[in-house]
Parts: structure tokens; sequence; C-alpha cells
């Protein structure tokens, strides 16, 4: 079990600090266990199990840093780990954007733990293969899947008095399904912190029922569509998008967000204005840590607000530069969302197309957020407000600040890859070519 | 490979166990009959349990990263990761388990559990595994052929090295750059229940280089990568030599087997420059010309990856996907891959690749195989476990793991296109093209679940009319189909123009393994292929 208690860490840390002699001296201690089933043909493939823990220490004199890490934490131990970090400072060429330990910050507790999570053992994970596998067979589906637990926790502490502590636990499953004559697929995606949310029958037996519908998919031509995206197809996009809320790149003019003539976009309006992002590491479905690996506080942040941009992150080094308050990249993002059920924006479209999921999403302009990927596991076409036919897969080239300024329509919220994002209807998508991709 | 990824941020770069000293790096870690005295006791105690096979692996994995931007040093990273992979079959299953108690009672500790894991597996698996033979090898050894280990260079040597090129990038119009220098040696001890006490020494090194030019008056900025490749040697790759220096077209110097990282760096400034200005591609079909390191990247996606057997049968079917090129493709004998010009040839014995070794991680001696012969496909990639699915009785020995705690299992040999046979070079091959697109170095790169329909773009691109370079374009990326691809091959360079490119952290499986693969080839030509402009105004 690599899981400490607050107390069993904080007498870990104290006593590693105690043998500083350092300008600065910080320690990370955190500790996973984590188990993992994977399937495939219908068939288990491979299980593991991991238990881990790391005691990093980073010792500065000035702006000269050294960073040692270990595994054991007897005295002795502590006191050489100490001491190598300190030796590495000594024999490093300074680090001009070294900032030293914060001093004691105010933390929310945070919400990722559950103890039925930290509770799941290898006769969980087998059941959850059985659960996909069982009906894919009675179904001539065959299921290839992968499910992953772990409980752990992280802490740190340095000797300018902050300390902070938190656990979490969570788990992450992916089930793909294809029909047996290989001319359908589908997938489905569910992540939580408690496992209680889980139920792996049902989420298999969606990608089992895409799976089926989506055989004998037919060709139509590439370019501009109306398209519901599912949160599992949007995500990948807008974490993308996301990645440029980084002041100091932006300020350096070298990202979407820097502004013609220098700057960065903060005030500007650059998607529609029903968009409203946060961050909210206390909220209740996706929550996130509440603090950084660096110590900082992380908050609720206003991201974009009615589609302008109201806050880029600030590394403490660039926040420092420019005289602003240090402000994290955030952990979740939560993407406000509307009424609509998948269904209701299927019935109030005349033509479009139904997208699971995107794949394999790589930038093709930094510029302008270009992102190019195809469509997989599952694309529909909507005619007269119902799903007509299944389709063949696409390759799209776009930017997810078009896509922004192109909604139509915000539906339910679904939690993805520990965000909250909206089902979205959104016109004008551009599809660039087709694939033969099953 | 695509990252499935949580959270908002990309995929940071893989850094595997402890620190350590630079000093550290030299030591040369457990004497060669201590690590065979412990595999013996996880190989004895397998057997004592019922084991019909095991293997070990001890391994000590060494990275250093030294990373800088513009005139400071940013991070030195020395790791260190030791211990110790069991892989064991009992009732016809797999289990594995590993530890980094590396002491007879851990190894025993540790190889009980791996066979306990393969008994509890054996209740839900449906065929037993089947191994192809091999001979046990004895004692033998295998080390990378490097000239100068760069674990022994001093790190204060190395940075004067990239803030020297940083330095004189920023002179030449650079605004921004990144430079990066990568060094790997993984110290690999692998035993086997038949008789085979491998030790190997392998080296990898990778000059990673991101240089930015901005206009802030117009808002616009541009990017441009180092023409270096990762690559299977020691520090010699960083050492220039002009006879490995290759004249692309355009003005462009590209590099064989050494490489002048400050050179690059000057170039690569005053090129960003050049793109702040250059006009946009008018999209259509174009003949395309590919220099060897942008046409290794199309080779690893649309080659490498559909003939992993592993994809073809289904195994990765939830994460990388499968495969268009499936086996009743493979069993007609006449598949078209290409045309009779392709020859794609996977290999884990090239000299200075990535991937080569002596023996892979289940110790199967390695070799060099026909994937595509004369365009037709006639092999795939294949490990013990999988060859009998397609009736062949040798395993190709392309099998490994990142690490001592990871399971080996299929990963990509080198897979390189053959140089042309007759004496042809760049500018010969710009001399016969009247309207196309020269592309060079890494861009950006898509290709779907089933390596059909694939998307890239270069560092840099030119546009050729009537034979001659016209001059650099922007925002072109080609799309096209993996077999229509392949068979648009018109004409390949000869041997002269030969170089590799190579992927560092090629990820594959769940949970995900990085492993290093290269790919060779010279300048090849593909005719009218779809090109599209991908400016946007926003």
């Amino acid at each position: 079990m690599a899981i400490y208690s607050k107390s069993e860490a904080q007498e870990i840390m104290k006593r590693a600090l105690s043998y500083s002699k350092a300008d600065g001296c910080e320690i990370n201690l955190s500790g996973s266990d984590s188990g993992n089933i994977r399937y495939a043909r219908n068939t288990v493939s491979t299980a593991g199990a991991r238990s881990n823990q790391q005691l990093v220490v980073q010792s500065n004199f000035g702006k000269k840093v050294g960073t040692a890490t270990i595994e054991e934490f007897d005295e002795k131990s502590l006191e050489k780990v100490v001491r190598r970090s300190e030796e590495l400072a000594q024999l490093s060429p300074e680090s001009e954007e070294f900032m030293p330990p914060l001093g004691p910050q105010e933390y929310d507790e945070s919400k990722m733990y559950s103890e039925k999570t930290a509770a799941i053992d290898p006769d969980y994970r087998a059941s959850v293969a059985k659960a996909s596998i069982e009906p894919a067979k009675a179904k001539d589906v065959t299921a290839a899947g992968f499910f992953e637990d772990y409980a752990d926790f992280s802490t740190m502490m340095n000797s300018n008095g902050l300390f902070a502590y938190e656990q979490s636990t969570g788990m992450d499953f992916t089930v793909t399904m294809r029909s047996n004559d290989g001319s359908g697929s589908g997938w489905v995606t569910r992540d939580y912190n408690d496992v209680g949310y889980f139920d792996p029958a049902m989420a298999s037996q969606i990608a089992i029922d895409k799976a089926l519908e989506s055989r004998e998919a037919k060709a139509i031509e590439p370019g501009k569509y109306t398209v519901i995206l599912e949160p599992a197809a949007s995500v990948g996009l807008l974490r993308n998008m996301f990645g440029s809320f980084n002041a100091r790149s932006a300020d350096e003019g070298r990202s979407f967000m820097s502004k013609e003539g220098g700057g960065n976009k903060i005030g500007e309006k650059i998607v529609d204005e029903r968009i409203n992002v946060y961050s909210d590491p206390l909220n209740e479905l996706a929550p996130a840590s509440t603090w950084t690996g660096e110590g900082l506080p992380r908050k609720k942040t206003v991201w974009l607000e009615n589609g302008v941009v109201k806050n880029l992150a600030y590394g403490r080094y660039w926040a420092d530069q420019k005289g602003v308050a240090p402000l994290p990249f955030p952990s979740n993002a939560i993407m406000d969302g509307g009424d609509a059920s998948l269904e209701d924006l299927i019935k109030d479209t005349k033509r479009g197309i139904l997208v699971t999921r995107m794949w394999y999403i790589r930038t093709v302009d930094p510029q302008t957020l270009l992102y190019t990927g195809l469509t997989r596991d599952g694309t529909f076409y909507i005619e007269n407000g119902r799903l007509k036919h299944p389709i063949k897969n696409f390759r799209f080239n776009e930017s997810p600040i078009i896509m922004l300024n192109n909604l139509e329509t915000l539906g339910k919220q679904v939690r993805v890859d520990g965000n909250l994002i909206p089902y979205m209807k959104v016109r004008d998508f551009t599809f660039t070519s087709l694939s033969d991709a099953v | 490979m695509a990252g499935a990824g949580a959270g908002l941020l990309a995929t940071p770069i893989p850094i595997l166990g402890k620190s350590i000293y630079t000093e550290e790096l030299l030591n040369p870690g457990m004497a060669v009959a201590e690590k065979k005295v412990l595999a013996d006791v996880a190989l004895n105690t397998a057997k004592g349990l019922g084991a019909s096979y095991a293997d070990a692996r001890i391994g000590r994995y060494l990275n250093q990263y030294v990373f800088t931007r513009e005139n400071k040093v940013q991070n030195t990273v020395n790791t260190e990761s030791f211990g110790i992979g069991i892989r064991v079959i009992a009732n016809g299953t797999w289990g594995f388990s590993s530890t980094n108690d590396v002491t007879p009672d851990g190894i025993k500790k540790a190889t009980e559990l791996a066979v306990a894991v393969a008994k509890a597996n054996s209740k839900i698996q449906t065929e037993d595994v089947v191994l192809a033979p091999t001979s046990g090898h004895g004692e033998v050894s295998w080390k990378t052929p490097i000239e100068k280990n760069s674990m022994a260079v001093p790190v204060s040597e190395k940075v004067d090295m990239l803030l020297e090129a940083n330095s004189q990038a920023m002179e030449n119009g650079a605004d921004y750059i990144t430079n990066v220098l990568f060094s790997v040696n993984e110290q690999k001890y692998f035993a086997s229940t038949e008789g085979s006490y491998i030790d190997q020494d392998v080296h990898r090194i990778w000059p990673f280089m991101s240089i930015t030019a901005v206009d802030k008056s117009t808002g616009k900025f541009k990017n441009r990568q180092g023409l270096g490749a990762p690559m299977g040697m020691g520090y010699e790759y960083m050492i220039p030599d002009a006879s490995e220096e290759v004249q692309g077209a355009g003005g462009v110097t590209l590099y064989r087997n050494r490489y002048n990282l400050i050179a690059d760096a000057v170039a690569g400034a005053k090129q960003a420059r050049e793109m702040l200005t250059a006009p946009s591609v008018e999209p259509g079909k174009y003949d395309l010309v590919l220099e060897p390191n942008h046409l290794g990247l199309t080779i690893h996606e649309s080659v490498g990856h559909p003939l992993e057997l592993d994809r073809v049968l289904g195994y990765e079917a939830n994460y990388a996907g499968t495969s268009f090129a499936t086996l009743d493709k493979w069993k007609t004998k006449e598949f078209n891959y290409g045309n009779e010009l392709v020859n794609l040839v996977a290999d884990k014995t090239q000299k200075y690749s990535l991937g080569a070794v002596g023996y892979d991680d289940e110790g199967v001696a390695c070799k060099k195989w026909d994937l595509v012969r004369d365009g037709i496909l006639v092999n795939y990639q294949a490990i013990r476990d999988q060859v009998h699915m397609i009736d062949q009785s040798e395993s190709h020995g392309c099998c490994y793991s990142q690490s001592w705690n990871d399971v080996q299992f299929q990963r990509m040999p080198n897979v390189s296109l053959e140089p042309g046979k007759e004496p042809y070079s760049i500018n010969d091959m710009v001399k016969d093209v009247e309207k196309g697109i020269y592309l060079v170095g890494r861009g950006s790169y898509s290709i779907d679940q089933q390596r059909y329909n694939f998307q890239f773009g270069g560092t840099l691109t030119y546009e050729i009319e009537n034979g001659e370079i016209k001059g650099m374009i922007n925002d072109a990326a080609y799309q096209s189909n993996t077999q229509q691809f392949w068979n648009s091959c018109s004409k390949i360079c000869d041997e002269n123009d030969y170089r590799m490119f190579g992927s560092f952290f090629d990820g594959k499986g769940q949970p995900s393994q990085v492993s290093a693969v290269s790919h060779g080839c010279s300048t090849t030509r593909f005719d009218g292929i779809n090109v599209i402009n991908t400016g946007r105004n926003i």
C-alpha cells in the first residue's frame, strides 16, 4: 500500500526538511496504487497492478537549483536525498527563471477521493471485462477494451512553511465494439473519480448499438456540414484550444492568443457569446486538484465569458515579469450547456451529421488553431430530424475557434476526460476528405 | 500514434525513473555474472511453480535530457531506473510481474506473482499461447557501435553547444528557440528457460530544435523544426562532418550520420524568417518530391503501423486501431501495396538506427525481412506468440518493452524504403518535375485508425515549376490514401541520397509504452497527389 495519511506524510517530509542547509528546500511526496485490465478479440489479453511512491527534493542556493528523488524513506535515505539535491544545486548553472518556494497558502479540501474506487480489486476489473465481452458475443460483435483505476496521494512541504496534502481516486474506461463482418464500429468512454457512477454494462451496450447501427456506411461528399458533436467528439479540439490559454506564449507573439501589434487577447470576444467556460476544482461531477505541483492554490476561474477571453494562465515567472498574480492552468474545464438532449438536437436538425468521436487530432497551423483529424466509431447522417443512415468517416480540417463561432445549439453537459462538456450543434464544420476506415 | 490523454494539456515527455548524478550515468551497474545468478532465481522459481516457460529481464535504463531556450538552461534531468520484469507461461497463459527489489527474495516473490497472474487469467483465456521455437543463445552480448558515449560528455559541453546554437539562431532572425538534447542508454539483461543469457548495451541520441520567427506588426509567427534525426548512435552524431552533409533542393542542407546543430540553427532561423512572407499554396494536384526526413514519418504511419500483426488481428482495436492490410489481402500474394518500384523492408540490424539491437526482448536474434517486395505485400511484423497465426515458424525478432516494469510486446522494427537502383539525384528529380512541391522535415501528421486516409505537412515547403525550385510556400498539406499513394510512386533517388528519419517516443498499447524506431529512404517522387491549403482567416 503506497498511500500515506496526512500525518504520516507530514512526518516524513518534516524529517527530510530538517536536513536542509540550502537557501530554500521544497519536498513533494506522492504515491499511487493502480490496476488495469485489457481485453481484445472477446478475451482478456493483459491485466496488471502497480504500486509506487516517490519523494522529490528540490534545493536552491540563490538561482542554482538541484532536484533529487528517492523511493525509500528511512532516516539515512532522507538525509542522502537532501544532500544530493544540494550538491546538484551547487553544480548547476543559474536558472534565470527560478522562483523561490512559496509561503503558506490556503487550499480548499479536494473532492476527488472515493472509498469505493480505492477498494477496486482484480475481481471487479474482471467483471468489467465480462460486462463488455458477454453481450458483445451475443450480438456477433467483438469487444476490445481497457479499464484502469487508481488511488493516490500527493503532498508537499517547503522551507517557507507551505504544506499541502490531497488524496484522489479515479477510473477510466474505454471500449471499442466491432461487428464481426468488419463493417461497423462503436466506442464509448467513461471516467469518474467515484466508481459508483460507473455502469460497465450500460456503457458497453452504447458501443455495441453503435457498432451494429454503423454497419454498411454510405459515402457522402466531403464539404461543410451542420454537425452534432457528442462531448467525446469535441473534447479533443477544446483541449487543444485551452492549451493556447497561456499568457506567456501570447505575449511573446507566438500563439492564437497573441494580439496583432503585440500583447494578448484578454478582453477580446473570440467565439459565440453563448460560450462560457470556467474551471472549478470543487465541481461535484468533475472535481480536480485544488493546488498545483508548485503549491499554488487552484480556485474557480472563468476563462471565457459570453465568448470573451477573461483570463490566460500565468506561470510564476511570467506573472512576476508582468507584475500580475500567477494563475495556474486549469485542471478541468466546465463549459456551460443547455437543456437539449441528444435526441432533441437530432429532432431539430433538417440535414446534418452526428459525430461520436474524433481521432488523431494534430495541429496544422498554431496561428489559427487549425487542427486535422478524423471521425471514428459511429458517424451518422441526419435528415428531417432522425438518423437516416451511417456514413463513412471523414477527415476534418477545422479550428475550434471557427467551430465555436458557428454554434447553433448547446445541449446537456456530460463528463468526459475529467471535464464537463455539452453536446453541441455547429454549422459549417469543414470535412475535407473521405476515409475508408471502419 | 495519437494519445488519448486526460485533462487539458498535451502529453508530457515521458521521464522514467529516479534522478541521479551525472557521474552515475557512467557507473557500470551490476556485473553480468551477478545478473545471471539473479535471473536464474526467477527462471527456477517459475519452473518450480509449474510454468512451462519463463523469461527475466534485468534492466537499467539511463536517460539524460538537457533543455534550453534562447540564452537559458531550463533544466537538466538525469534519471536511472533499475529492476527486473518476469514473464511466464502457466496453464497456457501469460503472466507478468516486476519489482525494483532485485534480490533473490524480491525476485522470488515477483515470480510467484507472475505465475499466480497467469493461473488466474487462464480461467478466462480461450486459446493457449503458442510460442514459435527459438534456439537458446548461451551467454552472449551486443552493444550499439558508438564512438563516444554521450553519458560521458560533460553536461557543460552540451549546454555550451546548445546555447551557442541558440545564440546564432537569434542573431540570424529567430525570435525564440528551444534546443533539447536527449541521451538514452538501455542496459538490458535477458535470460530465458530456453538457455539464453543475453547482455545488451543500447545507446540512442536525439537533438530536438524548434525555431520561431514572429512578426508582431501582423501578428504572424512561423516555426521551423531542426533537420537532425534521433539516431542509434553516441555523441559522435553531434560532431559535424561535411562528408555526411547532403545538399537538398532550394539550398537546404540535410544530414546523414553526422549533424551540424549550429549550422542548422543558423539556416533554420533564416528560413523561419523567410516563411513569414512566403506566399500561400494554390490547392490542387501536384507531383510531390519528399525528402527522407519528411517521408520517414509517412512510412512510419502508412507502412510501419498497418503491418503490425497485433493491429491486423484486433489486439490494438481499442486504442491505435486495426489495419486495412488484412490477412485476406496478404494471402492473395498479389495485393499491390505500392507499384513495382516500391520495396519496403523491416530491419532490426541496421547500423545507426534507433531500432538496432542484437536480440529482441524475448531473446530472438534480430534480422532483416521484406514487408513489400516489388509492390506486393509479402509479410508483417510478428513475434513468438503471433507468427503461427500467419503460418510461419520463426519470430521476426521485434518484441520490445520500454522498461523492466512493463511487459514486452510486438513493436515496430525499423521500416525503410529501398533506394532506387539507377543513379538519380535530387537535382535530377527536381529537373524532371513540371508542377510539384518539395517537402522537407517533419510537420503536421494524422492518419485514420485503419491507416487508409492520411494528411501530412513539412517543416519547409517549396514550389517546383518547370524543373526548378520557384520558392518557399506556406499552408501546404497533402492528403492521400495509403495504397493509392504508394502506387503513385514514380521515382526514387539512388543510395547516395539515403538517410534515416526517426521517431524517439512512438506510443502503443494500453497502458501506453514508448519505443524508438528509424525509417530510411532516399528522396522519392509521388505523382498527382492532392494538396490542400491550410491557411485560415480568423
